[in-house]
Formats: structure tokens, sequence, C-alpha cells
């Protein structure tokens, strides 16, 4: 009964390939990216995408650690998979995640204290962060190591990018800053909204609407490649 | 030999001659004379802001909207009062961007007319509010007779520019005054208008005549305003009895800042206000209340944009809760 469930799940990444196509690496690494990108695509972990995203500096400190946190995850995960009962495998991976992210708060304790002080709480929050769990349940908990750790590195990336677009133009017109780097000169009036809590929504919905006007434009004009190569077809 | 056809049409068969056009177009009118006012208390930069605003909306409606919206003239509606909610000296970018907003995001978003749930010229007055906090609260004095041609700030800063210091004089609301160093403002200067604040919350005088010409035609609910203005009345002269030197009398608080603009033409809002007589009495009291609660004991010197995007949020659920009965139905719990 559960393993019927846990194929349900699976469809982000883990499911069946489909026939003809195989897996290779790269796609394993780039599907990420772009075309199952965590939070452009899948809309998971949404929440770290609003709240720490008012700074580059935060963005990326942010996307570092649930890079890190991810990847371990994914490596442990894949290898312990076979220890782990069924029953109680969501119950193993938050205890593995919940490790690295220890690790992870640790490190940018004592590293970057002012960017750990200003995360506040989502750095614990990784935790809970649904695009790491729902790695391990949908790929890593299923799948070889190597293609994991692949599969995690991509989506790490694309966790990355997403917060990093989020970030500069939040900041940049926020604060008229890229990195703390003045962009504007003095006479820069800032728009505070973009660095408060609804600037985060406001942006978030721009960055999605773009990406869903760009992959509805790339879908039309695929589907009119594809009448244009039947008519062709049917012609010869 | 044939009869002529006989011509069968649903009902209703007949009309009151009132169509959205024709109200929206008659609320425009009536806000004519308020801009009038403003540009005689505030000089050359009322027209520019009004109309960066009003640009602004037109110009987001004309190229978001779908064909043939602007005509309704709810565009120029909203960047009208938009246009009256901001101080002289704003920058004309801001009331651009400030318009813009309102319709795209305050109205379009949700449907366009009818569909949305806040007034979109406070939503868009709430942006500007949160985003450029300084040049919104830069409040410039009435210029006398021979100033009157100066502009009231730096109105042409570049766009993404701040605002440079202009020669202006500034000076706080009579809210601001009340709230942060105990100084009234004759009263006298409240009903006119000659007193600093945004262009359209200075003569309530007028604003009370051309919104009562809206309530003539019943263009809109004067229960509205009347409950805002009777709670607002009631709660605040007990205040003033029970601690004078702590609260201002009644009167100050009708006639000062926003209330008058907010109640005759931001409250009424057609699509925003409740359906029932009686939601009406009870969004005007909610309004009125949270005004209050706001002024007295918040953070901020005035409090109508929030009170009424508040209740805004709440009339779905005052319309559900007042829906009359049906003669000759037995009531059904809400909800069920």
């Amino acid at each position: 009964m559960s393993d019927e469930l846990s194929h349900l799940h699976c469809g982000a990444g883990g499911g069946p390939v489909l026939p003809g196509r195989t897996v290779t690496a790269q796609m394993d690494l780039l599907k990420g990216l772009w075309r199952e990108n965590p939070v452009l695509i899948q809309l998971l972990g949404l929440c770290p995408t609003l709240a720490v995203t008012n700074s580059v500096a935060n963005s990326v400190v942010m996307a570092g650690a649930t890079f890190f946190v991810l990847v371990g995850s994914s490596l442990l995960v894949s290898l312990l998979k076979r220890f782990v009962p069924n029953e109680v495998r969501i119950t193993s991976y938050i205890l593995i995640i919940a490790t690295f992210v220890s690790v992870a708060e640790m490190g940018l304790q004592a590293l970057v204290p002012e960017i750990h002080k200003a995360l506040g709480a989502f750095v614990a929050l990784i935790v809970v962060n649904c695009i790491i769990l729902g790695r391990q349940e949908a790929f890593a908990g299923r799948n070889p190591v190597g293609r994991s750790v692949l599969d995690a590195v991509g989506m790490g990336i694309g966790f990355t990018i997403a917060l990093l677009l989020m970030g500069s133009v939040r900041e940049i017109l926020g604060s008229g800053t890229f990195l703390g780097v003045s962009l504007f000169g003095p006479g820069f009036e800032p728009w505070v909204i973009m660095v408060l809590p609804p600037g985060g929504f406001f942006t978030l919905a721009f960055v999605l609407l773009t990406v869903a006007w760009a992959r509805q434009r790339r879908a039309a004009r695929a589907a009119a490649a594809g009448r244009d190569a039947a008519v062709a077809r049917r012609a010869a | 030999m044939s009869a002529p056809p006989l011509l069968v049409t649903a009902s209703p068969h007949v009309g009151a001659g009132d169509s959205t056009p024709k109200i929206m177009w008659n609320v425009v009118a009536s806000l004519v004379p308020v801009v009038l006012a403003a540009t005689w208390f505030f000089g050359p930069s009322v027209p520019l802001v009004v109309g960066a605003a009003l640009v602004g909306a037109v110009g987001a409606e004309r190229a978001f909207g779908r064909r043939g919206t602007l005509a309704d003239g709810s565009a120029v509606i909203t960047g009208l009062l938009l246009g009256l909610t901001l101080p002289a000296g704003l920058p004309l970018w801001m009331a651009f961007v400030g318009g813009a907003f309102s319709i795209a995001i305050g109205k379009l978003i949700f449907g366009g007319l009818g569909q949305n749930v806040f007034n979109p010229a406070l939503l868009g007055r709430a942006f500007l509010q949160a985003s450029f906090p300084v040049a919104l609260t830069t409040w410039p004095l009435p210029g006398t007779a021979e100033t009157w041609w100066a502009l009231r700030g730096d109105n042409f800063a570049l766009p993404f520019a701040s605002a440079r210091v202009a020669d202006t004089l500034t000076g706080a609301t009579p809210l601001g005054r009340m709230k942060f160093e105990h100084q009234p403002t004759a009263l006298w200067d409240l009903v006119l208008g000659t007193t600093t604040g945004s262009l359209g919350e200075t003569s309530a005088l007028l604003i009370l005549l051309c919104g009562g010409y809206l309530a003539l035609r019943n263009y809109l609910n004067w229960r509205i305003p009347a409950s805002l203005f009777a709670t607002v009345a009631v709660v605040e002269t007990l205040l003033h009895a029970l601690a004078p030197a702590r609260f201002p009398d009644a009167l100050f608080m009708l006639f000062s800042g926003g209330l008058m603009l907010g109640a005759m033409y931001m409250a009424t809002d057609l699509v925003t206000s409740p359906v029932t007589n009686l939601g009406c009495w009870i969004f005007g009291a909610g309004i009125g209340v949270l005004v209050l609660v706001i002024r007295l004991w918040g953070g901020l010197a005035e409090g109508v944009m929030y009170a009424i995007l508040i209740m805004n949020a709440l009339v779905p659920f005052l319309n559900r809760w007042t829906q009359p009965r049906l003669f000759g139905t037995t009531r059904i719990a809400p909800g069920r």
C-alpha cells in the first residue's frame, strides 16, 4: 500500500522514464536548473524564497546553506536506502536533514555571524524545506548514489538561481545596491516596499508570471513546429 | 394584411436611465470642484500631481484592460482620487507609478471593474506610502497670493530619483500636530481647508457639498458616511468627556485629515462597499472605530486609508451576514 502511494509521489523526478529516452547524468543534473526548477516550476520552498531574499547577500548565504544540506542528505539517504524501513523513512530523512542543518547553522554562525543573525529562524527551518524532503522522497530514496547527488546538485543550483533572481530584483529596487555596492549614486529613491514582505510577494508573482509566459510561448512554438512537420510529412 | 411583429424582451421593461458610465462620469464631475479648490490652495503643483496619477491610471487601463473599458470612466475616478490623496510636492513619477499600480494591481488583476476587493485608489496610495514614506509625508503649506505660482516641491524629479529639498515651506498636518505636539488647529481652518495636508483632505466643506450631490442623486449610499460620521462623533465625544486633555473634540476629528474624502468618495465606492443597507451601516461604523483606534492609539497620525482597506476586506462577510430574508422563507443558518 505505502509502496503504491510513494510511487504516486514520484512524478517530479524519479518517475518512470519515457520509453526511448535514456536517462543520462547530464539530464539528472540539468533538469533542476530550468525544466524542473524547484521554485520556479515546482513552486516548492517558497517560504525562504519570500522571506530572506531582501538582499543578494542573504539570498546567496541561504541558497548555499540549502545547497549543502540538500546534497549532503541526498548522498546519505541514497547510501542508506537499503537499511531504512519504508514505514519510518520520512522520520529517518528528517533526522538526516536535521543533522546537516545543524552543521550548516553552526557553520554560518561561525563564518558570517551578521548574515546568520539576519536570516533568523530561516536557517533552522531548512529542516522542513519541502524541496529537500521532496528530493529524498522522490529521488534519493529510490536511485543510486551518483544520480542522487547529481540530482541534488542540480536542484540546489536551481534553488540558487531563483533566490538570486529574487534577491537581485529586490535589493536593486529596494535599496539601489547590489551586494551592498551602490549602483545609482545618492540621488536614487529606494522603493522601500521591495525589501519589506509585500515586495517579496510582488517580486515572486512577477517572476512566476514571466516564467509561465516564457513556457507558454515555448509550448506554443513547439506545437506549431509539430503541426508544420506533420503537414510536411503529409505533403511528402 | 400582416400585423406588426410583437416585440417581446426579457425584464426589466422600465429602466432608471442610470448606467455605470453615467454614474462614473457624474462622480468625475463632482470631483472637479475639489481639484480646483486644491489648486486654489496649493498652486500649479496640483494639476501636475493629479494629472500624473490620472495618466498612470488611464494608461494602465488602456495597456492591460479589455478593449472599451476606458469609456466607463472608472479609471479616471481612480486616478483623480489617488491624486487627491497625495501631497502637492510629490515627484510626478511617483504619482504616475501609484496610478498605474492602482489600476493594474488594484483592479485589473482581480478581473477589472466590479471584481476588485479593495478600493484601487487607496491600494495605490498604500503602495506609495510603503514605497516612498518620506516623500508621501512631506506636506507643503498652502501658499500665499505672491507665492501661488511656485511649485510646492520637486515635482519634476527624474524617474527613480528622490526629490531634492526645494525652497518650500512644509509643516505637519493638523492631525500630526495634534498627535505629536498637542497643538490644536482652528476649526474654521479645517472646514475651509486652509491647512496642510494632501490635496483633497483640506477643504472638508467642499467635499461634503460635492459628496452630498452624489448622495442626492443616489449615486452613493448615504448610510455609509452617515454611520461613519455618527460613530466618530459619538465615540470621540465620549472619549473627550472622559479625558479632555488626552483626546481632541469630535469636531476636530471629523473635519481633519482625509476623513471627509475617505467617507464620501473612498468608502462609498460602489464595488468595494456592502450591497445591503444594514451592511452599509456596519461598514461605516467599522471604519469609524478603526479610524479612531489608529489615530488615537496607533503609530500613524492618520488612519482613514488603512481603516477603509481593512473594512473592504470584510465586505463579503457583511454581505453574507446581512442578507435580507426572502418573503415567505425561513431563516437558514449562514454557511450551511
